[in-house]
């Protein structure tokens, strides 16, 4: 019975985050200024970064959680660097 | 020995959860977290000095409740789509705090909230600016800065 | 998922609450920067995901994990305390760059700050 409830939740929240993935990515083409394009980057890799934690949630290994951290980090390091280059032109001063 | 024992604590216990717990890693991660910390002595960055520590448990649960609240609220928001009348705006705001770390956490605090977003600090002024998703009454908005946060924030950290 | 079958109710119930939570408030917010018009307000929708959807399934998570192996599991709360520390900065920076930039432009801009020209750098260094 509750692999059965588990296994609901796990199928809605992975559909939800993939529909969130998908809104955030419209968001990253469609623009339309060079800070939306950043801003979607960042909500894409919010999102991504939960999807692997249901990920790990569905097959019962902690493997996927490494994988979220490292995915958290790469994204705000990205952010930083594109918003620092946005504001100045450069990333390196 | 210890320059920033809480730095040092709080690697170590990083350590410990990212591994899993034994006497082995409790050595090596305590270790690497005292390595860590004489490191970040030799940057000398300024020194935060807390004056109130027993405030900061009551911050927390305002800053969590008033998490929830606004979530709920912007959630609500972005729901009804354009069926409601919403202005929101930029509202500038003075601050009495100039602790740089009372400000940093300000900023966390403010940005951590939905429905507010810390956009510009004049140091030289004192004054912040502020974007409000949904800006009703900008009396409020003020009063709940200056006297929700920045007054606790004074208390700890002035 | 079979590994999940030895789980109580009550935990799978509540784990389910949680996971839903934090993967609709993502949702929510990712749907609002989408919807909304200008960036200035684009701006508060991630936040939706970064506070109490990473909560939800971060405490979603410990719980399962927790309750799988029989012993306290709570390495996730890292990323919690990760994305709530890291959001504001890039949200900051990210704003300050649209800032300066409309200004550069001449855009007109909600409310300009009194400050006139050279802004400083925030005191969070």
């Amino acid at each position: 019975m509750s692999a059965v409830i588990l296994a609901l939740a796990v199928t809605v929240a992975q559909l939800a985050l993939a529909a969130a993935m998908a809104l955030a990515l419209w968001r990253m083409v469609r623009g339309p200024r060079a800070q939306d394009r950043v801003l979607g980057l960042d909500a894409l890799y919010v999102s991504s970064m939960l999807q692997l934690l249901v990920f790990g949630i569905r097959t019962g290994n902690t493997v996927y959680f490494e994988s979220s951290l490292v995915i958290g980090v790469l994204g705000f390091v990205a952010t930083v660097a594109l918003a620092k280059f946005l504001m100045r032109g450069e990333v390196i001063e | 020995m210890l320059p920033y024992p809480l730095l040092t604590a709080a690697l170590a216990i990083m350590w410990m959860l990212l591994t899993s717990f034994s006497p082995g890693q409790l050595l090596l991660g305590t270790a690497v977290a005292m390595v860590a910390g004489q490191g970040m002595a030799a940057l000398h960055p300024a020194k935060p000095r807390l004056r109130r520590w027993d405030l900061i448990p009551k911050l927390t649960a305002i800053v969590l409740y008033d998490i929830v609240r606004s979530n709920i609220a912007v959630a609500g928001i972005i729901l009804q789509g354009r069926r409601r009348q919403r202005t929101s705006g930029l509202l500038t705001i003075p601050l009495e705090l100039h602790h740089p770390m009372g400000l940093a956490v300000l900023a966390v605090i403010v940005t951590s909230t939905p429905g507010t977003a810390w956009i510009d600090y004049n140091s030289a002024r004192g004054t912040l600016l502020l974007h409000v998703f949904d800006l009703v009454d900008e009396k409020e908005w003020l009063d709940l800065i200056k006297n929700r946060y920045e007054q606790l924030l004074l208390e700890i950290f002035e | 998922m079979s590994h999940a079958s030895e789980l109580p109710i009550w935990a799978a119930l509540l784990i389910s609450v949680f996971l839903l939570l934090g993967a609709g408030l993502t949702l929510v917010g990712t749907l609002g920067l989408v919807r909304l018009q200008t960036f200035y307000d684009r701006i508060h929708a991630p936040t939706l995901g970064s506070s109490w959807g990473t909560g939800g399934i971060v405490m979603a998570s410990m719980i399962f994990f927790t309750m799988l192996q029989s012993r306290p599991v709570i390495h996730e709360i890292l990323i919690g305390i990760f994305v709530t520390v890291t959001t504001p900065v890039t949200l900051m920076l990210l704003a300050r760059a649209a800032l300066h930039r409309d200004r550069l432009e001449g855009r007109d801009v909600p409310m300009a700050s009194p400050a006139d020209g050279e802004t400083d750098e925030p005191a969070a260094d």
